[in-house]
């Protein structure tokens, strides 16, 4: 076996992942710490700073609900959201994030985020919920107060977490790498919390060149979260509940400044208005069709529609936008000029804060969007829930707003006792995204440590021969490498073990062919599915024989083990919901309708980890106690 | 390749333990070739173009080439990142230049106080978080 230091950490709360409900649960956990005299340890495996969904930065804050304005209430937001999601939603935990989220961002304000004000100095909205935001340091700043606030000693980074340590269904903690020293880890913790992000490149994206890792979502989420939860025997929810954005074709840049903040129109090729001409169809997505604003995916399926008729490209008329709000300011020449520079600058800002890579599209394709429409078009599937997706895992509500069914003691405690989850690693609470990620992490953070404090769980006992077994089993990557790497005159081409980026381009094929990704309009059936798990079967059996060259390698290795179980659990869930109900998502061909009589609930999932069997469940959809 | 080291720039970070983008880079791609003491991306096709590495760069060595299997060629985007702006130079393919300049935070860096100046010690009972109410406005919402 290679040879690696094994480093053994103990802590009573082990905090996992490094974003923004990490940042959340980092600086709400230090302050209950430090009056209970406990330890905190994050890890991260990349730097804090710049870690997460959020590292290149944002344009806008999308959750902020504006209680103390007046602006809102949290019913509205609950309602908002559960319609979004075709009545599929836990209004407890929407409720928790968003009586909280408000908090989150006036803490970002106070800690040095730009947040565009109007002359009477209230926030810019750029819709409803959403604000603008000079974001380029967004992650960089929540990040500080975290670290300032747990201290540099209680954090680990370029340490890759490969899963639960569990044993006798007790969660121990977690063990993983080091991604830059050879040093096993094993953190040995009394309760833990896991928000390691959600899952990109399970399904074959559009780019599949040099622009593979053009994803809408980082390629750095590989499902670490999903599969940690799996592993731990958790509960999980809403895994067929992936997310689609319709974002500018190929770099993915932001399109709800246009939407929203320029009142932009999206046409097909021939100027027919989709959401317009095809009002008709929303009647067959009743009553969720109905609501206003319309939701996500009906707005996707409606474009797919005009896609799959032959009417496209899809284009964003950014032309016809910016000459509207310019035309308000026509008799004043220079209030014109003015107005164009400013909303030529806004419309830049948006990229250049999030999706760099939209800038040097328009910039090599000679696009001025005041002179031409640009071209959007759907993505791929990503698992996020923290977005418009909602897979994740199952937790406890509040206390004080969670019915009985959906409460066991501790808000935000998966079914796993002592574990913790939030932002993308916890499930059925769409739309937090990166404010509301942050304030579940702190809700989560404190009631982990009140389970502590309350509860005094015994700091676990965990074998050497146990260590030495997770030790090996992590390492075996590079061991078969080094063993069989002199076999052939080719180190990429060995029979005795296969690289991580061909195992992701294994599932990746089947992903996409199989359970409904971009090469089949996103449709799929029981047939298909059946398929798919069938060589998902083979692929995952396979992952004993990955091989890694170095510690970069050995990374990719266990994150693309991470995204076959996130794989598994959405082909699973997949095929139980027998109805289409997110028809611009997926499309089930055997069951092309929505059915609410039988389908307007949750559907639920837990592996055994000892033995890897799935059980499959319905969870009935309750309003707050 | 998305990023890129010029190596009339690139000085290795003068041979410290781990170069800057090494430091930065999300998702682990840049590394140091000892050999040269010059930063490579060594997974192009696993790069998000997020110009971490672009930004951190003490020397201006990184730069970002559009993804070559869907940017025509021809264009640059150039940050130039200070403590509490960033300016932003984008070359078009036609030869065009543009440039914006954005704030980037309104504190000193490091400054960020974790409670925002709120003290509110709340008890560890219950929804209401270390600053809370205070750093909503108003109390906690219940049913």
């Amino acid at each position: 076996m290679a040879n690696f230091k094994t480093v053994q950490v103990e802590t009573d709360l082990l905090i996992l992942g490094g974003g923004m409900a990490s940042c959340g649960a980092a600086v709400e956990a230090a302050y209950w710490a430090k009056k209970n005299n406990l330890k905190v340890t994050m890890v991260d495996k990349a730097a804090v700073d710049r870690s997460g969904a959020v590292a290149m930065g944002l344009s806008a804050i999308n959750q902020y609900v504006g209680v103390k304005e007046g602006d809102n209430t949290i019913e509205d937001y609950v309602n908002y959201v559960k319609q979004d999601l075709m009545g599929v939603a836990r209004d407890d935990l929407v409720a928790s994030i968003a009586r909280h989220v408000d908090g989150s961002v006036h803490l970002f304000e106070k800690w040095g985020l730009p947040i565009w004000k109007d002359e009477e100095g209230a926030y810019v909205h750029e819709g409803r919920w959403q604000l603008m935001i000079n974001g380029e340091s967004y992650k960089v700043i929540v990040a500080e107060a975290a670290i300032n606030h747990l201290g540099t000693d209680n954090i680990y980074e370029r340490i890759f977490i490969v899963g639960p340590i569990i044993e006798d269904g007790v969660l121990k903690g977690a063990y993983g790498f080091s991604v830059r020293d050879e040093e096993f880890y094993i953190f040995k913790a009394r309760a833990v919390f896991v928000a390691m992000g959600g899952a990109v490149h399970v399904f074959k994206p559009r780019s599949t060149g040099e622009g593979l890792g053009r994803a809408w979502y980082p390629p750095w989420n590989s499902g670490s979260s999903a599969c940690f939860t799996l592993q731990a025997g958790a509960e999980m929810t809403c895994q067929e509940v992936r997310f689609i954005p319709v974002r500018f074709k190929d770099a993915y840049g932001p399109v709800g400044a246009w939407f929203l903040l320029f009142k932009s129109r999206a046409t097909n090729a021939f100027g027919g208005e989709y959401m317009v001409e095809r009002r008709p169809e929303l009647e067959n997505w009743k009553p969720y069709g109905m609501v206003k604003p319309i939701p996500a995916n009906l707005r996707n399926w409606l474009g797919m529609l005009d896609v799959m008729e032959g009417k496209g490209p899809i284009y964003m008329q950014t032309a016809e936008a910016i000459q509207k709000i310019a035309d308000q300011f026509a008799d004043d020449p220079k209030a014109y000029k003015k107005k164009m520079k400013e909303l030529e600058s806004e419309a830049w800002e948006d990229f250049l804060d999030m999706t760099i890579s939209q800038a040097i599209l328009w910039a090599a394709s000679n696009v001025q969007p005041e002179e031409k429409p640009s071209e959007i078009a759907a993505a791929e599937p990503y698992f996020i829930g923290s977005h418009s997706g909602a897979s994740g895992a199952w937790v406890s509500g509040p206390e004080d707003l969670a019915p009985p069914e959906y409460f066991w003691g501790y808000e935000n405690m998966c079914t796993t006792k002592g574990l913790f989850a939030a932002g993308d690693a916890s499930g059925a609470s769409s739309h937090k995204f990166s404010s509301g990620s942050h304030a579940e992490g702190r809700i989560a953070a404190k009631s982990a440590i009140r389970y502590l404090v309350n509860e005094n769980p015994p700091m676990p006992t965990i074998s050497d021969a146990t260590v030495e077994a997770l030790k090996e089993k992590t390492l075996k990557p590079l061991d078969l490498f080094a063993e069989h790497k002199g076999f052939t005159s080719q180190t990429d081409v060995n029979p005795n073990y296969i690289l991580p980026k061909m195992y992701m381009f294994r599932l990746q094929k089947l992903m996409d062919e199989y359970a409904g990704g971009v090469g089949s309009q996103f449709t799929t059936s029981k047939m298909l599915c059946d398929r798919g798990l069938e060589l998902l079967g083979m692929l995952k059996e396979d992952a004993v024989n990955l091989g890694a060259s170095d510690l970069h390698e050995l990374m990719r290795c266990w994150e693309n083990v991470h995204r076959s179980y996130q794989a598994e659990a959405h082909i699973r869930t997949i095929m139980f919901r027998e109805e289409t109900r997110w028809p611009g998502y997926y499309f089930r061909a055997d069951f092309p309708k929505i059915d609410n009589d039988n389908w307007l609930c949750f559907v639920n999932c837990i592996m055994d980890p000892e033995t890897e069997n799935w059980e499959m469940v319905k969870r009935d959809i309750l309003p707050m106690s | 390749m998305p990023s890129f080291v010029n190596v009339e720039k690139c000085d290795g970070c003068k041979a410290l333990d781990k170069t800057a983008c090494q430091h930065i880079c999300p998702n682990d791609l840049m590394v140091l070739d000892k050999e040269s003491m010059k930063a490579f991306n060594r997974e192009p096709d696993m790069c998000w173009e997020c110009y971490n590495c672009v930004k951190i760069c003490p020397t201006q060595a990184v730069d970002v080439r559009g993804y070559a299997d869907f940017v025509p060629m021809g264009a640059s985007v150039v940050p130039l990142r200070s403590t509490d702006s960033i300016m932003w130079t984008v070359k078009f393919r036609s030869g065009q230049v543009k440039r914006f300049k954005f704030p980037i935070r309104t504190t000193p860096e490091g400054h960020a106080e974790p409670n925002g100046g709120w003290n509110t010690d709340p008890g560890l009972e219950g929804p209401v978080l270390f600053t809370e109410p205070d750093s909503l406005g108003c109390d906690v919402w219940t049913k």
